[in-house]
């Protein structure tokens, strides 16, 4: 029979089949941070179990971590105490543990794929919905909540009906200042945030082979916002180039054994979907978003759309634009913004923060605008710095942050104040998301750049 | 043994006609700093419910006496975002047995189903049915009936079918969770284990 990449993995990994229920799924590997996983840690003590396969959990601590002095102490005692139950339950178990501190913290998504925990054809799950990051390798990788980590803790498998499978399809060339991120933004305001929920996705097509691998994990991280449980890009050269001979991936013969397996991983012609989509790469332009979530998005040149042109409810949108303040058929561009996040398991890589240094090159920061730029993890500070960009940031008034999620969701120092624009290039713009009353406009490093350096939504493409 | 099992409710219900309900308005993320599973209640639509200096919006439904129960009515969409299962448990943890809806996001779902509380879609036009109907008499009830997988407004009998695979019927009708499943199938588990590399 013809098989989808994803029929591939997800069959492969079946330990049993539930009539007119749920699969049984085994899960290869395992991320955990502090905030979903002390309550699944309870869970097992409570029910007397213990770790069945500690070798194939990976803790980092991210969500709740500081991004200024991680040296000293965490000032929050409930974010500390978070902290603190991660190292004790990850040593406890015999968990590698990567906390605060440690040269390869930094945010789960980002590390996984840096220390080649993330590989092709694995299944891999955390309690985290960005966990879609890792199909960037042609794995099944998605969130799961608390109870699921604990069924994976005990047991290495969770329990999920095989979702329906959706291809979209990018081919021809991305325009000049067209980054991934506009490529997923363009493709969520298409679908909205609920248009493929209940798939899996496979992204095919030119646009998304000519990616990188950083890129290809920006798109899609940013699966799950449009409702799909992940999605996945089938692994080739470029996939292989970059986990060969990071740390845990498989050298020697068991390489070439992997290789063998991972050369398979691709669609079968003819293999059929539930839903297929198509786009034209040309058609997408820098993008940015206007309303309170990431499916409310658009060409940055455009104007915000009427109420009656949009799908649903005409309540929820207006009560959406007034939460940003914003009114229908008012253009973006030219708007005063107040803050620019750079950073998460979005944006956050090395790549992002060339793209950004691209922009900002030579200018310097709006004086009204606060910038945070925010590495994903420890490796990308270093090559930040190794790489020369510090010294064009930091010549352009911009400082650097330490590793952690930051802006991305509140949960730490980091929170935009109520009222406050801020151009972020992380994943999410719902309400309070960065803050309580924080307003969120999403958009890729080089929008993010631009708006840093003048103080308003600018088209990136009159920079560089 | 894992949650209170689930049969027939019979309750009044809070409306929320509002689409695209993400989890971080469920509960914000500052309120996920808890190593236990307690409290989450307090916090559910924490930003909706109550102004910054933490008196109560009087517009807000769950402000407002005249809605009441342990069912919550929710727009298009309910639960989109993040995974946090916090917020299945804030919805459980200020009262509610089940949220209605005519879509709900997938992960929000499977939380919901894991943790004992039914999430039940209904049509577009029953949920309009729904709303109104309490809107009309904030005291009318429902009956959700998870053995016949039916949810009736009893005042005016008008009902719906809703979906449920057998086995998480099974789970929520005798209170078993996916743990408890898993454990028990363990040596096979271990068994494809010894045959899939790290
Ligand atoms: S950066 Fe944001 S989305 Fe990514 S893991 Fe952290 S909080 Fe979640």
């Amino acid at each position: 029979m013809k098989k989808t990449l994803f029929d591939k993995v997800w069959d492969s990994h079946v330990v049993r089949r539930i009539d007119q229920g749920p699969d049984v799924l085994f899960i290869d590997r395992h991320m955990i941070h502090e905030v979903t996983s002390p309550v699944a840690f309870l869970g097992l003590k409570n029910r007397n179990l213990s770790v069945l396969y500690p070798e194939r959990t990976f803790a980092t601590a991210d969500h709740n971590t500081p991004t200024l002095n991680q040296h000293l102490p965490v000032a929050d005692p409930l974010s500390r105490n978070q902290l603190k139950a991660l190292e004790e339950n990850a040593t406890a178990h015999g968990i590698s543990y990567w906390g605060l501190g440690h040269q390869k913290n930094g945010i789960v998504h980002v590390v996984g794929p840096e220390y080649g925990i993330t590989q092709p054809g694995a299944t891999i799950v955390c309690g985290d919905s960005h966990t879609s990051t890792h199909g960037a390798f042609g794995a099944i990788a998605f969130g799961i909540g608390t109870s699921e980590v604990e069924m994976v803790l005990a047991t290495q498998c969770i329990m999920q009906p095989k979702p329906k499978k959706m291809r979209i399809t990018i081919n021809g060339k991305l325009n000049h200042g067209v980054t991934p991120k506009d490529v997923a933004l363009y493709i969520i305001s298409k679908l909205t945030t609920s248009g493929a929920t209940g798939y899996f996705v496979e992204y095919a097509g030119e646009v998304f082979q000519q990616l990188s691998m950083e890129g290809r994990m920006t798109v899609c991280n940013l699966s799950i916002e449009m409702g799909a449980r992940g999605g996945m890009i089938a692994p080739d050269e470029k996939t292989f180039t970059y986990i060969k001979g990071r740390e845990f991936t498989p050298k020697g013969a068991d390489w070439d054994k992997a290789m063998k397996y991972w050369s398979t991983l691709h669609t079968d012609e003819g293999a059929a979907f539930d839903k297929e989509i198509t786009f034209d790469g040309s058609d997408i332009d820098p993008m940015i978003t206007f309303g309170t979530n990431p499916g409310m998005g658009m060409s940055i040149t455009k104007a915000i759309p009427k109420a009656e042109l949009m799908e649903g409810g005409a309540a929820t949108y207006k009560k959406s634009l007034d939460y940003m303040g914003y009114s229908e058929g008012e253009t973006m561009l030219g708007k005063p913004i107040d803050y620019v996040f750079i950073g998460s398991c979005t944006n956050g890589r090395i790549e992002d923060f060339r793209a950004f240094a691209q922009v900002v090159k030579g200018h310097k920061k709006n004086e009204n605008v606060t910038a945070w730029l925010v590495p994903g993890s420890h490796k990308v500070l270093n090559a930040i710095k190794e790489e020369g960009l510090l010294e064009i940031f930091e010549a352009a008034d911009f400082k650097l942050r330490e590793p952690g999620c930051s802006a991305c969701l509140a949960m730490n120092d980091d929170k935009i104040p109520a009222g406050k624009y801020a151009v972020s290039t992380s994943n999410r713009n719902f309400e309070g998301r960065q803050g309580p009353g924080a307003r969120t406009l999403l958009a890729s490093p080089l929008v993010a750049a631009a708006a840093a350096i003048t103080g308003k939504i600018t088209d990136p493409r009159t920079l560089i | 043994m894992a949650y209170d099992s689930f049969h027939i409710l019979q309750s009044t219900a809070v409306p929320l006609p509002i689409e695209n309900v993400d989890t971080d308005q469920i509960i914000p993320a500052r309120f996920l700093k808890a190593t236990e599973r307690k409290g989450f209640g307090d916090n559910l639509f924490r930003d909706w419910r109550y102004n910054q200096d933490d008196t109560p919006k009087t517009d807000f439904v769950l402000n407002n006496a005249t809605y009441s129960g342990k069912i919550l009515i929710g727009g298009h969409n309910f639960g989109s975002g993040s995974s946090r299962e916090h917020a299945a448990w804030a919805i459980y943890d200020y009262g509610f047995r089940c949220v209605v809806s005519s879509f709900f996001a997938d992960i929000f779902r499977n939380n919901c189903l894991n943790i004992g509380v039914l999430p039940v879609q209904v049509s577009p036009s029953f949920l309009a049915t729904l709303f109104h109907a309490i809107e009309t008499d904030p005291s009318a009830e429902l009956l959700v009936d998870l053995p016949q997988q039916t949810v009736t407004l009893k005042a005016t009998g008008q009902s719906e079918p809703f979906e449920i695979n057998s086995y998480k019927k099974e789970n929520l009708l005798n209170g078993y969770d996916d743990i408890d499943y898993l454990n028990n199938i363990k040596p096979e588990i271990v068994n494809f284990a010894a045959q899939t590399p790290l």
